[in-house]
């Protein structure tokens, strides 16, 4: 069922085997086995915590796998140093890049081309020479004396491809590849990872979806909760049962609340907002409104721009546009003071105090009720997460994710927020667990006149509790509707 | 670089007018730019804050005072000084260097009180508190001594400054500023790091050999104390991070200010540390990035 790619018989550049990764109790990545030849494009994608990240680091040595292999032209490079796999012939583009700002565009790309030498007083000549070709194959050539600080975005990506071009790798890693790019700078940057192919070096580009690398890929192998789940062509995995239950959710189920009453004003309205990350857009123009008493669900991808939506309306990101909560102007208004006033999120990274027990993370957000209501309040959540009273005593840290998740919704709810903003609450969580704090959601929808405003990725876990949805996409809303009609007419952007 | 050379040009016609108690304090004040630039090695481009800045120059120091106490030759005294403090900044460094984040800085601070602890707990050999004697000393004339300061000075900036600004150099600053993106391109951030850490020991231990020899004592108050690693620490950072020369500059008005101030009494050293402390608060990149912004405005 693999499409054969050409020159299959060679042996692989990068073979890797039966690679497994424990961090604590969590399997990050179990039993990964594939191959990439030279001039293959190997897509591996998975939604945000699948452990596709992890497989990739693995490969470059920044974690030490638990077992497998990973052979590098034929050696296994499997728990060496970083350093010494990338002289083995791995290279690497990050995301994110870190430049060095007080060195220009020209000798950061020099950088790579110097050799591991603690004596190296002075460049070889041809080293400058050859920093200069690689920015002209990026296309780099004419901002090669300035520092990063001044390059656009998508220069500044240019700058990390020419880097690890630099090395002359066997293997390339692209860590999303297209992450922040204009359509215009996506089909430049497709060239140059295509080129690679054609250099005859093997590729393994890490996205989140098929969508976005199907036109490169040669093969996309799909991972989710550290297991592979498909391989195959770009179109056999997005045609893939168990990918499309993933990403879409196996037969979305929709709750339908009964009908509210129009209100005239909703409780909270973003209107137009933006957000700038240094040079990269990670809102444009982004309007939504929540009324009093809903339940919306904001769905995307990873660095569609929810969380940096959410900073905006918690005051934590500066934003340009206006948000207003109860008809009155957010601008200006301290994190606190907007917390304070009813707006809390319950952050996806939750930010718990990892050595207090739960019992103490709560009581710290309940500071501000009288000691009657903080016990009515506490109470309360102890009925909503029965696991959380019977942990009361336990230290944050030590407790499984799943339970982690329930305390940081708990200690959100304990401030009683008119609005609760839930970022991506399913991150890196099974299955079961999902189910309980569904179930918890649920409970809590009936039973309180509380707003919510929900962030995921998670398809099947946003839609049954939601009133209206939201699609986000490269920073941008590009679909709202009502729960049942997303199957139909927003799915497709999804995968 | 200019500023480098106009401060070297000022510093070097200074004998012709300057009084001797003036060429005294600027000799002290040379051996701290020496210091503070061996700092900056660590700090602006390894990216690893030494807390203990003393231990290596107290090592070197007691190293070279303790040989000469017994009668050794003084050269081959300062060169055992700037092995002493080579070899103590390795022993400290490898396991250290493993370390990430601030767990390195308290290392490199818990080494500084064990090496004054064990001066004093030897006190029959190194003195203790009060201070260990030297039987030689560089000279007995202040201009001489002061020549001699300046050139170790100018001679160890300029090594410095090649070293930061050479291929090894950009590697050191990339394996501090992005310790995995330079292990991806192939570079073993121990090894620069370690490297950094003994041309770092080495200029420290040889100042501070250089300068018990001048004073003619070795004491835990001059050469070891907490207080004078924060000083040699303020003395880099006022200057500007990740610039070598302005470490020494630093140095320079640090020590100044603390002499034209004396007349304040206990009150110079508030003073002095209260415009430390505004620089680094407000001008992050110090006198160095002060004078380049201007430049840059220009």
């Amino acid at each position: 069922m693999t499409a054969m790619p050409r020159g299959s018989t060679a042996a692989p550049l990068l073979d890797v085997e039966g690679l497994t990764k424990r961090f604590g109790g969590l399997i990050a990545a179990k039993d990964i086995t594939f191959q990439i030849r030279a001039g293959e494009i190997l897509g591996l994608i998975g939604p945000n915590g699948s452990g596709k990240s992890t497989v990739m680091q693995l490969i470059m040595g920044l974690h030490r796998p638990n077992a497998g292999a990973v052979r590098v032209l034929g050696t296994n490079v499997a728990g060496w140093a970083p350093h010494r796999i990338a002289r083995q012939g791995v290279g690497i583009v990050f995301q994110h890049s870190r430049p060095l700002h007080r060195q220009t565009v020209l000798e950061n790309i020099m950088l790579g081309l110097l050799p591991d030498k603690l004596l190296k007083l002075a460049a070889n000549r041809h080293v400058r020479e050859r920093a200069r070709e690689i920015a002209a194959r990026v296309g780099l050539e004419n901002v090669l004396n300035r520092k990063p600080g001044t390059l656009a975005f998508a220069d500044l990506r240019r700058m990390e491809l020419a880097k690890a071009i630099a090395r002359d790798p066997r293997v390339v890693l692209v860590d999303e590849p297209f992450a922040g790019l204009t359509a215009g700078e996506v089909d430049a940057f497709a060239q140059l990872i295509a080129d690679f192919r054609s250099d005859g070096r093997a590729v393994l580009l890490v996205d989140h979806n098929v969508k976005s690398i199907a036109a490169l890929a040669d093969r996309v192998f799909a991972m989710y909760l550290g297991e592979r789940i498909a391989e195959g062509t770009a179109a056999e995995v997005t045609r893939d049962p168990t990918v499309r239950r993933v990403y879409l959710g196996g037969g979305i189920e929709v709750a339908s609340r009964p009908a509210r009453a129009a209100v005239s004003t909703p409780l909270l309205q973003v209107e137009d907002v933006s957000v700038l990350y240094g040079k990269a857009q990670a809102l444009d123009r982004v309007s939504i409104h929540v009324d009093e008493g809903e339940f919306v669900s904001v769905v995307g991808l990873n660095g569609a721009g929810k969380t940096t939506l959410f900073n905006a309306i918690s005051g934590l990101v500066p934003y340009q546009g206006s948000i207003r909560w109860n008809a009155a102007d957010l601008r200006g208004r301290s994190p606190a003071a907007i917390a304070r006033g009813g707006v809390v999120q319950c952050p996806e990274t939750r930010e718990l105090f990892g050595d207090m027990s739960v019992r103490e993370n709560l009581d710290l957000a309940g500071q501000h009720l009288s000691v009657a209501q903080a016990a009515e309040q506490l109470e309360w959540l102890y009925e909503l997460f029965p696991r959380l009273r019977d942990r009361h005593a336990q230290a944050a840290r030590t407790m499984s994710g799943g339970e982690q998740q329930m305390l940081a919704i708990a200690r959100s709810l304990m401030m009683r927020p008119k609005l609760l903003i839930l970022d991506e609450p399913t991150l890196g969580l099974a299955p079961v667990i999902l189910e309980q704090i569904s179930n918890a959601l649920e409970r809590l929808r009936n039973s309180t006149p509380i707003t919510v405003l929900l962030g995921e990725q998670n398809v099947t876990f946003a839609l049954p509790h939601a009133d209206r949805i939201y699609v986000m996409e490269h920073a941008r809303i590009v679909w709202e509707g009502e729960p049942s009609r997303f199957a139909a007419e927003a799915a497709a952007t999804y995968l | 670089m200019w500023i480098a050379l106009v401060l070297l040009a000022v510093l070097l016609t200074l004998p012709l007018w300057a009084s001797a108690y003036i060429l005294g304090v600027l000799t002290v004040a040379c051996y701290f730019g020496v210091f503070a630039m061996s700092w900056d090695l660590l700090f602006g481009f390894a990216n690893e804050v030494n807390f203990g800045p003393t231990f290596l120059i107290g090592t070197g120091a007691y190293t070279a005072g303790l040989l000469n106490a017994h009668g050794v030759p003084m050269w081959v005294c300062l060169i055992a000084g700037a092995a002493g403090a080579l070899v103590g900044g390795v022993v400290l460094a490898v396991p250290a260097l493993r370390l990430t984040g601030p767990y390195f800085g308290l290392t490199t601070l818990v080494a500084v009180l064990l090496l004054q602890q064990f001066i004093i707990i030897f006190a029959g050999t190194t003195g203790g508190e009060i201070g260990l004697t030297m039987n030689d000393i560089l000279s007995m004339d202040a201009t001489t001594n002061y020549w001699y300061a300046l050139t170790f000075m100018a001679v160890s900036g300029a090594i410095l400054l090649t070293l930061s600004r050479s291929p090894v150099g950009l590697i050191l600053q990339a394996s501090g500023q992005d310790r995995i993106g330079a292990a991806a391109l192939g570079f073993n951030v121990v090894k620069h790091k370690l490297a950094a850490f003994c041309v770092s020991a080495v200029f420290s231990g040889l100042a501070g050999a250089m300068l018990v020899f001048y004073l003619g004592t070795a004491s835990v108050g001059t050469v070891v104390d907490v207080a004078v690693g924060v000083q040699v620490i303020i003395a880099a950072v006022l200057g500007g991070r990740r610039t070598i020369v302005g470490a020494a500059i630093g140095a320079i008005f640090l020590i100044l200010a603390g002499e034209l101030l004396r007349p304040l009494g206990q009150l110079s050293t508030f003073v002095v540390s209260a415009v430390a402390l505004v620089v680094i608060l407000f001008f992050v990149d110090g006198l160095m990035g002060l004078l380049g912004r201007r430049r840059e405005e220009s």
